[in-house]
Parts: structure tokens; sequence; C-alpha cells
């Protein structure tokens, strides 16, 4: 079988959000970058279903050239290929990101499965997948937990607050998964090695018209408030008791 | 300005995207019944907007899913998890609420949900219930809800949350976490490092990635407050961090603060409870 994976480049943020002088990105010199969560499970589904199915399986971005990095990180850990549409690092709204992500997919044989965050870590649009299974034609699965191949059918089980909601659609379709869906395997060394080598198709693209347009960027108020010290170790546990009591959870 | 709102039975969320559609102008509340087919519910709602200049509902996840629908059926924009509007200008919230972006939306109609707990709840409405055209695609349909195998309290509900971070250090230290949340009949959460290194079930995390909580009194033992974590803890009336370093980001979102070694801090607490009981 074979299996698309679409990943995006996103900071790993820590504790504080802080922005560029011009209010239009986050400041990232000091940051380390990885995949949304959402996506490193979307990986490592793929990887695991073509393990057991066999096929292919190839990592999909639309980012800068850096991003190749975290297509290397996905390859580490079993996609076979990758496919980089290179920007020139802007932000790209949702239906430019889907268009050009369709384009690609055309160009390609079929894919049994392509597999999508349910929403990106930092810009949460919740729409590209939906967006691109509208255009191709597939059945689009939202906010999996589970997916189970049942020949030429996937089983599928979405969070619905307490409960599963179970869809089972044909393949080919387009999935949108939930961090929870697996535990992401850590790369290996060897697989880091393997990675280097493996191919990676890059496209270069020009950003079209942005219909949801970005003006600035702000931090919320709230950041960087003072928590009212109760004590130092194991001596402040009546001080924590009597807060319980007073909140009336004790 | 006519606003189209999809709206959900019994729906605080339904209600606040309610409020915020009524500041765009004259709102008509639709519904749809029967079991759940996303792509075929979003062909009634775009059938049922011909006339709107506005399509708006809840930022949940139905709301953004049927919303991205219709605004792939139409080829329009689609702003998620607004909070508010100006004109063609939306606030929304990015990074799960830890970073606000504001944006021009060019599309029409205006196609947006609105973020959760951002408005007051409007009052219920008279609300129009469509149908399905016969022709509707419903490939994709709940066929069946399964229960979801997790026992205690619920994450979502519980009033008060005992969670541990990378400060815990391990699956079985994570026993002093669960006695707290024992005593106080709370549920037990963790940060994203403790699930990714498999110490708790993912259907423990708070975050922006696992559970978004709304206790009354959130207890966070070693987790030194990513902003990943802070999405999913800040629905919590009142914040106590418990932390070895003074520095942690969590003590400038929490409110109340306890240095020092958790796996001391956190059973004197237990211990302390148990006290003032007998």
């Amino acid at each position: 079988m074979r299996v698309l994976v679409c990943v995006k480049r996103v900071p790993i943020t820590g504790g504080k959000m802080v922005l560029t002088a011009d209010e239009q990105a986050l400041e990232t010199r000091h940051l380390g970058f990885t995949i949304s969560p959402h996506e490193e499970c979307g990986v490592e589904e793929a990887v695991r279903l073509v393990e057991a199915n066999g096929g292919e399986t190839v990592v999909l971005t639309l980012g800068p050239a850096e991003a190749e990095e975290q297509l290397r990180d996905c390859m580490a850990i079993g996609a076979d290929r990758g496919i980089l549409l290179r920007t020139d690092g802007g932000d790209w709204d949702a239906q430019s990101t889907a268009a050009a992500i369709v384009d690609a997919i055309r160009g390609e044989e079929p894919f049994d499965l392509i597999l999508f965050g349910n929403e990106s870590a930092d810009t949460g649009n919740y729409q590209v997948g939906i967006r691109v299974a509208h255009a191709l034609g597939l059945p689009v699965v939202n906010g999996l937990k589970k997916i189970e191949l049942q020949g030429d059918q996937v089983r599928c089980e979405r969070d619905a607050g307490g409960t599963r909601d179970v869809y089972v659609v044909p393949t080919p379709a387009v999935l949108s998964v939930l961090e929870g869906l697996n535990l992401p395997r850590y790369p290996s060394v060897p697989g880091r090695l393997r990675a280097k080598s493996k191919p990676l198709a890059v496209v270069e693209l020009a950003r079209p018209e942005q219909k949801l347009e970005k003006l600035r960027l702000v931090v919320p108020p709230g950041q960087g408030k003072q928590a009212e010290i109760l004590g130092e170790g194991a001596a402040a546990a009546p001080k924590v008791v009597e807060l319980m009591q007073q909140l009336g959870v004790a | 300005m006519s606003v189209l709102v999809f709206v959900e039975p019994e729906d605080e969320l339904s209600l606040q995207a309610l409020a915020l559609a009524r500041t765009l102008g004259e709102v008509r509340a639709v519904s749809i019944e029967g079991a759940y087919a996303p792509a075929a519910w979003a062909q009634a709602l775009v059938e049922a907007a011909t006339d709107a200049e506005a399509i708006v509902a809840a930022g949940s996840d139905r709301g953004n899913e049927l919303l991205a629908h219709v605004a792939a059926r139409l080829d329009q924009p689609f702003a998620a998890n607004v909070t508010a509007v100006a004109g063609d200008t939306v606030t929304r919230i990015r990074w799960g609420g830890s970073l606000i972006e504001e944006a021009r939306l060019h599309g029409s109609p205006r196609i947006l949900t609105v973020a959760p707990h951002t408005q007051p709840a409007a009052e219920p409405v008279a609300v129009q219930q469509l149908s399905l055209a016969a022709d509707a695609d419903t490939t994709v349909r709940v066929l069946e809800t399964v229960a979801e195998s997790s026992g205690g309290v619920s994450l979502r509900d519980a009033k008060v949350v005992v969670s541990g971070g990378r400060g815990v250090g391990s699956s079985e230290a994570f026993a002093i976490i669960e006695e707290l949340a024992g005593l106080l009949g709370a549920a037990v959460g963790c940060s994203r490092v403790v699930t990714s290194a498999g110490w708790r079930p993912h259907t423990d995390q708070v975050g922006q990635t696992g559970t978004k909580i709304s206790a009354d009194l959130y207890v966070a033992c070693g987790i030194s407050g990513a902003t990943q974590h802070i999405a999913g803890a800040k629905g919590a009336k009142k914040i106590l961090a418990i932390n070895s370093d003074p520095e942690a980001p969590i003590f400038s979102t929490a409110d109340y603060a306890v240095v020092g070694d958790l796996h001391e801090i956190v059973p004197a607490i237990s211990a302390e409870l148990r006290r003032v009981r007998s």
C-alpha cells in the first residue's frame, strides 16, 4: 500500500511566546523545530501500516528549505522518501497550502491513504486535509484515535467526549489524526543514518494571494504574572491544605 | 448582514457562537438531526446558506469540521476559532490560545467558527431543522458509538486535577500523585513529556493536544509550564504549581506556588489532608 503523510515544521515554543519586532512571527532564533504533535502520530501510523502490509510511506511538507530537517526526522523513523514544497518561509493560508498539496499529489501515483494531523500546532486552521479531500473527491474522516485497515476499507474511531464514534470508509481516503493514536517511536542512530540518503524531491513554490491574510500577531495578556508563594518544601503542606479548604475542594 | 449559524442541541459552545453571530447581524439558527455525516451535513448548510453573508458555528470538533467542509465546497477562506470580528478583520487564536492573530478574511460569505469560552452564552433561539438532500453523500457517517476504555474521574469534567510532569521521574513515582488525587476525588493528569515517555496513557494528558480541563483547582507537580501544556490547563479557575525550580515558567501562569521537591511535598500534603480529616 502507499501512504502519504503531510506534516508541518513548527517551533518548539517552550514556556513563553516572544514575537519578532514586526509582529509577523514568533522569535525563533533560540528555538528548535519539530512537527505538530498530531502529525508525529500520523507518521508513526503510516510507518506501522506499511511495515505490516508492505508498500511505501511518503512524507510531504510545505515550508522553508530548513523543513528538510523535519522530513529527514520522519525518514529516520521509517518514511521511505520526502517531498518538500519549498517556500520563502512566510505563512501560507490553509487554502493555498491545500491547493499546493493537491498539485503535488496529482503528480504522484495514487495513494491508498493520505494522513494529516487534525490541526497544526501553530496556526490551528482545522481544514487543510478536508480541502485536499474535496479537491481529490476522496472521503475524509477527522479527529481519529484509532485506524484499522480492513481490506479495501478502513475502520476509524474518533473521540466523542467519553465515547468513540466509529466510521468505516472505503480507501483511498484522507484521514486526520490526533495525538494518542499511538506512541511514536524515537529515531534510532541507524535510522538517522539511513534517512540521510533517502530520496527527497524539492518543488519551488511562490506564495499566491492570501485570502486569510495575517495582519499581525499579539501575545495575549496574562503571560508573566507572579504566583503567590505558599512556602518551600514539605513545610508548606498545612498552607496548601488550608488553600484547598478555602477553595472548597478538600 | 444575514448570518447562518449552525447550532447543536443543548450545547453551551453553540450558544457562545450565537452570541458572536448576533454582533454581525440578523441570525438564522439551524441544526441537523440524525447520524453525523460531515460532508452531507455541510452540503445541507451550503444549500441553506444561499443568501447568507456569514456562516458561523462553534469552534468545537464538529463546528470546525463542518465549516471546513462548507469552505471547501464554496472554495472560500475559513477562519477557525475567532474571538472577535471588526469589518473584514478577524481576531483568532493560534497555538491553542497562547498567541492571538489578527487577519483579514477576504471571502464571501464570511465563514468562521467561534473560539470556545471567549463569549458569554446567548439566550437560546428558535432553531430550524435542516434535512439532508436525497442525493447527499453519506459515505462518511457515524455507524456506531462505542465506549472508551478508561476508568476513574473524567479529566475534562473533574473539579480537581492533580497532574505530574517530567519532575515526577518515572511511571512508578506517579503513586504519590495518584494518592493525593484519590484523597481529593480528583482526576490524575500529566504533561506531554510524560505520555511521550510512556509513563501514563495519552488520555491523562493535559495540553493543547491532550485534554483541556475546566477544574476549580489544578495542582501541577514537576511541570515546567510549556505553552503546549498551559493551553490545556488555563481553563482551571486556580492553578497551584509545585516545582523545584523557582524560575520555572509555570510560576508565571500559576496562582499559587510551592517551591521544592515534589517527592517530599506531595506526600506531605496527603498526610496533612489525612490529619485534618481525622
